[in-house]
């Protein structure tokens, strides 16, 4: 690391350190802010409080109670269409927003988990995004060319998704190990290279389906996908399974094995881990592979599992909504699950808001965004809601003041 | 953190580097097979001499086979000197680079140009638009680097592009003049600096989780505020008025450069005067060398008397306003409405451009100009009818960027201090 950072005096708690050592209050309060916030641009921007504004002198009450309405029923709308719809005529109906919960969490799960693993290694792995998309082009030509039964074609799906994601995340951490390029600017690269090759292999004999002029592959076959989980009326399938089993490998990796330690030596101080005999530089790689491989699982878990279809928008913003889980489950395998699951919940939930309350969707990035950056910013959550800070996290006035104390 | 190498791998200065000349002999070959032996033959007309009044040339004839081989058999030349004199220890001249590169370029640029349809076409307007769309990456890396060479990693220059397109479009069309609209697109990128500047400088929040998450919140906010507000209203909230163009006299009769750069869009102008106002300051005035030196080594600064956080803040503001100027390309010069997303990671590619352009004002300058030229390459092709994949030629920029930041296009080292923030003891 540069000369500066050894030399800085004061060595702050990293953001990490700062998410960690959080405690659940400032998380609600960090999730309440952001909702509130998002409740009054939602308000604001209602056609009917709008309206009532327009008399706002008059009958303030008017604006106030139609800018509740919207923000409530928009809320109330999410909530259905990410947990329980009570106007469901059947058991399956009710029940279904849970399952398309999961569904749609799935691959944020394994994204989540990429750039999760990648911080704990000190890395900041921006390209998850490339590496779904790597993993999805793997395990989609695996899925349309094998002609094998389900039971031997699916764990190629699985393994084309590890090479394909491992494979672009691995070049990361070369590039980084060999050459010590900066590993944000190096995937934020390698994120537009893959969205390019996506873009051309669907064009070309090698994915395109035939007869189509659009960048769209074939239709993967019926002993090509994930089985369901739950049977024909919801989509949930086997890429949630696997996604659990990915928290629990990483889990263990992370906890309780030599390497996952060497990891974790690595991401808190990489001069000490140099000192204590550890490589740093085969440390990047292998964590960069490994990370990779968990979002090549993303993209397979879409290509099999949701979409059963190659198309230019397979992986969203997957990538980026990823950090924003990461960051949320601050770094813990388990904490980045039930994040994932939260964020799932706003995904599914939102597209119910967009078409029952006519607020778009878009909304759900602008809570997701600010929850992290509430969360990111314990001061900030402190100050809004006026909670008592634990253990002096080291504030500016409050830490001059302990050195004035000190100095008498 | 730095966002470049670590100083840790300089090789020996004895040992022969062989790395360049063998990268050289390979893409020799490589374009010997490709534009030498694979030639279209047809003939490229190039137009030269237009919107130049007094000057009367036909557009040139070339012929991408006869370049082709002249091109590769430069290349080989050169890279087989490069060869020889690393074997015999003799030092390569520093014009062996660029002429090598150059032809490289041009020799790839005849055989794309050849492979279309009907390769006819005017230097001037091809050149003419690059120029123009490289607008928002030229801004976005001036405020990149107005951050960066203050030691404030700017990740958020996508999010200033896009909320000053935003907010572009929205003012221009509310009060139907442009120039408001340009105001409001400062204001805009201001905004997401400030944000940036509270979490980084304030709540010491690390610099490149801050401008994801913002770059996140302000796709969010304006894709929102689009849907909502903007699209239902569309003829009285997304309708900006565009910036005028014009041609300076004179200049502009300069035969190929004059209509390239003096019959230009009022925003090209306005790009000089800021890039080279940025490139006077930081290297010949008191806040240049302020600013260098906080990026450098704050701690010294400091003990100097510079306040370091006041003047970061100050300068991550002041590159918002430049980044939100890019943003007034896409609402109120390239269309005149806004659409969710229509930077398209343009941000991203203006960071690449300053590390490309090795955090200097020029450098930056034409890195962007390379990347806003072959993004017009690629429409320019696919209007002509190529059958070169446009996909390819839109990886190219970002392939040249890894080779940059990876060291094999000579090395690109950032401000030291860059990324981590600074607390007074």
């Amino acid at each position: 690391m540069s000369e500066t950072q050894k030399n800085t005096p004061a060595p702050q708690p990293s953001t990490w350190a700062k998410i960690a050592g959080g405690n659940i209050g400032l998380s609600i309060g960090a999730v309440l802010a952001s909702f509130i916030l998002g409740g009054l641009l939602i308000a604001a921007t209602d056609p009917a409080t709008q309206k009532a504004a327009s008399y706002f002198f008059a009958r303030p009450t008017d604006t106030l109670v139609a800018g509740w309405t919207a923000a409530t029923e928009a809320y109330m709308a999410l909530f259905q269409g990410a947990f329980y719809n009570p106007a469901g005529r059947s058991f399956a109906q009710q029940i279904r927003p849970i399952t398309e919960t999961l569904t749609v969490a799935t691959p944020l799960i394994f994204a989540g988990l990429a750039v999760a693993l990648s911080f704990r290694a000190g890395l900041f792995n921006i390209g998850a995004q490339g590496q779904v998309i790597l993993g999805a082009l793997v395990s989609g030509w695996v899925a349309i060319n094998a002609g094998l039964p389900a039971a031997a074609t699916i764990p190629l799906i699985i393994l084309g998704g590890i090479i394909g994601g491992g494979i672009w995340g691995g070049i990361i951490g070369l590039l980084k190990a060999k050459t010590g390029a900066h590993e944000v600017i190096l995937s934020i690269m390698m994120n537009y290279i893959a969205a390019n090759l996506l873009v051309y292999l669907l064009k070309t004999p090698l994915l395109q389906r035939e007869g189509s002029s659009n960048p769209i592959s074939e239709q993967l076959g019926a002993d090509a996908v994930y089985p369901l989980l739950l049977g024909n009326p919801f989509r949930l399938h086997l890429g949630f399974i696997i996604a659990l089993l990915a928290v629990l490998f990483v889990s263990w990796l992370l906890n309780r094995s030599t390497l996952g330690f060497r990891l974790r030596a690595v991401g808190a101080n990489p001069n000490a881990a140099t000192t204590a005999g550890i490589s740093v530089s085969n440390s990047y790689i292998i964590v960069m592979a490994i990370s990779g491989a968990l979002a090549g699982l993303a993209g397979s878990a879409q290509v099999a599992g949701t979409e059963k279809v190659i198309s230019t928008g397979i992986a969203g913003s997957l990538g980026f909504d990823a950090i924003t889980v990461a960051l949320l489950g601050r770094s813990t395998p388990w904490g980045t699950f039930w994040a994932a699951l939260l964020f799932g919940a706003f995904r599914a939930g939102g597209v119910t808001m967009q078409v029952s309350t006519g607020t778009d969707i878009d909304i759900v990035l602008v809570l997701q965004a600010l929850i992290v950056l509430f969360i990111a910013a314990p001061p900030l959550v402190r100050a809004i809601f006026r909670l008592p800070n634990p253990q002096g996290v080291p504030h500016k006035k409050s830490a001059r003041k302990s050195k004035k104390a000190q100095e008498a | 953190m730095t966002l470049t190498a670590e100083s840790s791998s300089s090789a020996p200065a004895q040992a022969k580097n062989w790395k360049n000349p063998v990268i050289y002999t390979v893409l020799a070959l490589l374009s010997t097979f490709l534009i030498g032996l694979r030639a279209p033959a047809t003939t490229i007309s190039l137009g030269v001499a237009d919107q130049v009044s007094w000057l009367d040339l036909d557009p040139l004839q070339i012929s991408p086979v006869a370049y082709g081989w002249t091109a590769s058999l430069i290349m080989l030349a050169l890279a087989g000197y490069a060869l020889y004199a690393t074997q015999t220890g003799r030092p390569i001249g520093r014009w062996l680079a660029p002429t090598f590169w150059f032809f490289f370029a041009t020799g790839l640029l005849t055989w794309a140009l050849g492979s279309t349809s009907n390769p006819s076409l005017s230097l001037v307007s091809l050149l003419n638009g690059a120029v123009l769309l490289s607008i928002p990456m030229i801004f976005g890396s001036m405020g990149g680097l107005l951050c960066e060479r203050s030691g404030i990693v700017n990740i958020a220059i996508e999010g200033q592009l896009l909320l000053g397109a935003f907010s572009a479009a929205l003012v221009g069309s509310m009060t139907k003049n442009p120039w408001l609209g340009l105001l409001a697109a400062m204001a805009g990128g201001l905004l997401v600096s400030a944000l940036l500047a509270l979490f980084s400088i304030k709540y010491l929040v690390d610099q490149v989780i801050v401008g994801v998450v913002v770059n996140v919140l302000v796709s969010g906010l304006t894709g929102f505020l689009f849907a909502r507000v903007l699209e239902p209203n569309a003829s009285v909230l997304n309708s900006a008025p565009r910036l005028p163009a014009f041609e300076i006299p004179v200049l502009s009769q300069i035969p190929v450069l004059g209509p390239v750069l003096f019959n230009q869009n009022v925003l090209v102008y306005l790009m000089y005067l800021v890039v080279g106002l940025i490139w006077f300051a930081l290297n010949k005035t008191r806040w240049g060398l302020r600013t260098r030196a906080v990026g450098e080594h704050p701690k010294a600064a400091d003990t100097l008397g510079v306040k370091v956080n006041r003047l970061r803040a100050g300068n991550v503001l002041l590159a918002g306003a430049v980044a939100g100027m890019g943003g007034a390309f896409f609402t109120l010069v390239s269309v005149s409405s806004f659409n969710s997303d229509m930077t398209a990671g343009q941000g991203y590619i203006a960071l690449a451009a300053l590390i490309f352009g090795r955090w200097t004002p020029i450098g930056a300058l034409s890195a962007a100009l390379l990347f806003g030229f072959s993004l017009n390459l690629q429409y320019v092709l696919s209007i002509l009818g190529t059958s070169v994949p446009t996909e390819l030629l839109a990886m190219m920029p970002y392939l040249v960027t890894i080779f940059a930041v990876a060291g094999l296009v000579g090395r690109s080292r950032g401000p030291a201090a860059v990324g981590t923030a600074y607390v007074k003891e």
